[in-house]
């Protein structure tokens, strides 16, 4: 199937039009639809002079992409705001965690009794120096660049308990490069970048790096051979609250494990071992999409990032032959207590996402056809409704993630090698675009991709193998006119 | 939104729609952008006014904070050539004092301006809290913890060397600004009615008596030098200074920065980081001048701050401020505000000091000064909403936390 039509198919598949904003009553959402139609007219009276095969279609461009969660702000804190509609205890239940997230931890015993229980090891001393304003962590340019916002999972062939990944028997599932005084980091890691140049179809070049891990100053001695290799960046995190309360019969409906509709394009379900449940559930949080609930995410990465346990990871991470992390002392138990982990949970859930900018400008209307004529939408779902979750402020929303919450083959060269649940070595969850215009705003920089290896939006599509391919070709094949808009499209939100 | 705006709104963008209808008969052209402005040349031209004196008063504000703390580096000067009970004390009322008049200049933070832009905004080496104590000096429990205390690997210590450690790796690795040099002069609070209560020994006898006394003239300096580039940024009649940039730019965005800045540090940052998470978490550690038991009066200085950008009333220089703005366009609105603004002011004055009293752990709710403190919380919560909706009246959008 050409990629036009497929990109032509994918919006008319999904024509969830603006119908459910209408449901809702109030001046505002009224307004956002009346632009949304505008827009599509817009697009289609454009069209009339154009070839076939850049029919425009009916875009559905809304300034609030997280509906009435959305922050109409461009500062340096566009990820940093509150959910536009968080009543007044909810707003301040946000500010506490927003404490708890952003300061650092310190060792145990102190008199920051709120805040001690830090390692014994660790990847970082806060939430918010890998999320550096609740956005996107940056990985080491190359061997000499000291930069923390990446970390290495770890673990070997197998299955470890509730069928999720075998840890490595000395180091764990996580390599800590930092640890309280008296006790020894696990080690350390370099990476090294490899430069592969390539050729647009117009003939302009470009080049991507590729990176390799080398482990440094291991404490225990060698890595196991064999041991299977994950690099993570912390992503942004607003809006996380509504990928939550997508209903899960919806994502399960959107996956087609056999791609039975023929479009190339799988999709698969991750179900992972829910702490809460003690049962399996779809995973729909982090990377491979191995974490079931926000709740159990950031638990789990106070645990293996900071060093802090909570009543759902109760025991420190310190393997058998790890004797001064075993006999460190404790925080608490758990070092964070329910209370406190609730309201930093709200707070991850609760993060405004930033309004699209720009939605009026030809260029980004542009972009945003071609995206969908390049199949990029057929896995960056642009629209979902939210269903009933605890928190209000999130339910029944009408939101534009731009994601399905699946897992794809994202080919060889994008592989990490290491399973995690039933997401196999090449794949990938979709990961939300919202806001991921102003990560170079906030964050200064524009390193994309699950380990950050892609410079700029452009090589991150580029990056795109397997199930993303032909939509990394099309993009290839596009003018520079058409690239660029497509990277401005993607820009503005 | 009102029900007017979003009236308003939604004829115009059914205008908008229209008009696109109609531009697909020709050729495509751009969507009007703008709609017209309600407001007479009058409001225009009261906008400038209100922004001229918003400038003059950040001036004199800066020049008034840089004067007392000067008084107070001197103080610290005359303790550390001859540490005595006396001098000590000589330099913590310098301090009180100075740290009054910086209070109200928290207003002028949030946009990006002189005092914290991306660049080289030096907030955090003026203010950044809380305190990661250790990191300076000893702490109980750990007598050789902190640079002062760490002469092998930090042998010489400079304005250079303290300025490039602060934030060094994290937020509160605090070494510099007003909080280092409260924790200098009084030391940790371990003491449940008072302050805290750092011995002249430290300065004298102690281990790295020397030391500290270097880093804490050194720190005090730096503070100095921080101040006076404020003072700088906003000196009128300085071309290239960050004033003359200031007053060529739109009004609309600077009316949007200044309404930002008070709206910002009303709810998000002092009902919000300085209150609530200390209020509802009980911890000492999250107040705002802990070391001194200042933090009702800083929490005093920051309402007062608001309070002056709102009336145009700076004390040492008044004029038109948002309020007259808003009284163009909704005086009732204006009023009240004035009023709920003056109430946060007032509630403020009326918290039980030291405020670590109402964050024990068994001290009930009801407890009065605990009450005290929810009512100001509250109190300071419920404006930002009304200058949410005030700056809207006016045309400005402001998003805070």
């Amino acid at each position: 199937m050409p990629a036009a039509e497929r990109g032509k198919l994918v919006v008319i598949l999904r024509e969830r039009r603006p119908v459910p904003l209408l449901r809702r009553p109030g001046f505002l959402t009224l307004a956002a639809t009346l632009l949304v139609l505008a827009v599509a007219l817009f697009a289609a009276c454009g069209g009339t002079d154009r070839s076939p095969e850049t029919t425009p279609v009916p875009l559905i461009l809304v300034a609030e992409l997280g509906g009435d969660t959305t922050a109409f702000t461009t500062t340096r804190n566009a990820f940093g705001l509150s959910a536009r509609n968080l009543n007044k205890q909810e707003r301040r239940t946000f500010v506490v965690g927003n404490s708890f997230f952003r300061q650092n931890w310190v060792t145990a015993p102190a008199s920051t009794e709120a805040r001690d229980g830090l390692g014994p090891t660790m990847n970082a001393l806060s939430c918010s120096s890998c999320h550096f304003l609740d956005g996107r962590g940056k990985p080491p340019d190359g061997p000499d660049d000291g930069e923390r916002g990446l970390l290495l999972r770890l673990s070997i062939p197998g299955t470890g308990p509730h069928e999720g990944p075998l840890s490595e028997p000395v180091y764990g599932g996580q390599l800590q490069d930092r640890a309280i005084v008296g006790v020894p980091p696990e080690g350390e890691f370099i990476v090294l970048y490899q430069e592969m140049p390539g050729l647009f179809a117009d003939g302009e070049t470009y080049s991507l790096r590729s990176p390799t891990y080398q482990f440094r100053n291991l404490a225990f001695g060698p890595i196991q051979p064999g041991t299977l290799i994950s690099p993570r960046v912390a992503p942004a995190i607003v809006g996380m609250g509504l990928l939550e309360a997508i209903p899960e019969a919806d994502i399960v409906a959107a996956a087609d494990p056999d791609d039975a509709n023929e479009d190339g394009v799988s999709g698969r379900v991750n179900m992972v071992w829910n702490e809460r449940n003690g049962a399996t559930s779809l995973g729909r949080f982090g990377w491979k999409a191995n974490q079931p609930s926000i709740e159990q995410q950031t638990a789990a990465a106070f645990l293996g990032d900071l060093g802090i346990t909570s009543d759902l990871f109760p025991e420190e991470n310190c393997t058998a032959p790890q004797d001064d992390c075993l006999s460190a002392p404790s925080g608490g138990s758990p070092e964070i207590g329910a209370e406190r982990l609730a309201k930093v949970v709200l707070y991850t859930q609760t993060l405004a996402v930033p309004a699209m900018r720009d939605i009026s400008d030809p260029q980004v209307q542009r972009g945003a056809q071609l995206f969908a004529k390049a199949g990029c939408a057929l896995c960056h779902t642009p629209q979902h409704t939210t269903g009933q979750h605890e928190l209000g402020a999130v339910s029944t929303q009408t939101i534009y993630p731009y994601t399905d919450l699946l897992l794809h083959d994202m080919g060889p060269e994008l592989a990490d090698g290491r399973p995690d649940f039933d997401a196999d070595a090449p794949e990938w969850r979709t990961p939300p675009l919202w806001g991921i215009g102003l990560v170079e705003t906030v964050n200064g920089h524009t390193m994309f991709l699950h380990d950050g290896r892609a410079r700029s939006l452009a090589e991150a599509i580029l990056w795109h193998g397997g199930e993303g391919a032909a939509a990394r070709d099309t993009f290839k094949a596009f003018t520079k006119e058409e690239r660029d808009a497509l990277i401005r499209f993607l820009n503005s939100l | 939104m009102s029900r007017r705006l979003g009236i308003v709104l939604i004829a115009f963008i059914l205008g908008g729609l229209l008009a696109l209808m109609l531009a697909c008969s020709s050729e495509p052209t751009p969507a009007p952008t703008d709609a017209p402005e309600p407001d007479g040349p009058s409001v225009e031209a009261l906008k400038s006014d209100v922004v001229a004196h918003y400038a003059d008063g950040v001036h004199a504000l800066y020049s008034k904070s840089l004067s007392s703390a000067t008084a107070m580096d001197a103080a610290i000067n005359v303790f550390i050539a001859d540490p005595s009970p006396a001098t000590l004390e000589g330099a913590k009322r310098a301090w009180l004092f100075a740290r009054d008049d910086y209070g109200p200049t928290e207003a002028f933070r949030f946009y990006g301006g002189p005092i914290d832009n991306e660049e080289d905004g030096p907030e955090g080496l003026i203010n950044a809290w809380p305190m990661d104590e250790a990191y300076m000096d000893y702490v109980e429990g750990d007598p050789g913890a902190g640079i002062i205390n760490n002469p092998g690997t930090y042998p010489q210590i400079t304005a250079e060397l303290i300025e490039s450690l602060n934030e060094e790796g994290a937020e509160e690795n605090i070494s510099t600004g007003w909080h280092a040099i409260e924790f200098l002069l009084w030391g940790q609070d371990m003491n449940s009615n008072g302050p805290g209560s750092r011995p002249v020994s430290d300065y004298t006898t102690a281990d790295n008596a020397d030391r500290r006394g270097i880093y804490l003239a050194t720190v005090s300096d730096l503070l100095l030098v921080h101040l006076r580039g404020l003072v700088d940024a906003w000196a009128p009649g300085v071309s290239g200074n960050y004033r003359a940039e200031f007053m060529a730019m739109d009004v609309n965005d600077w009316l949007n920065n200044i309404i930002t800045g008070i709206g910002e540090l009303s709810r998000g940052e002092l009902a919000g980081e300085r209150m609530t998470v200390a209020y509802e978490e009980r911890s000492q550690e999250d107040e705002h001048s802990c070391f001194s038991d200042n933090t009702v009066a800083d929490i005093i200085g920051n309402a007062r701050g608001i309070q002056m950008v709102y009336t145009g009333d700076y004390g040492l220089t008044t004029g038109p401020g948002v309020m007259d703005l808003v009284a163009a366009v909704n005086e009732d609105l204006a009023m009240n505000l004035n009023e709920q603004i003056g109430r946060s002011v007032a509630l403020a004055s009326e918290i039980p000091s030291p405020f670590d009293l109402h964050l024990r752990e068994n001290i009930p709710n009801s407890d009065p000064g605990r009450a005290s403190v929810l009512r100001t919380i509250e109190s300071l919560e419920n404006q930002t909403d009304s200058i949410v909706t005030a700056a809207e009246q006016i045309g400005i959008t402001i998003s805070v936390t």
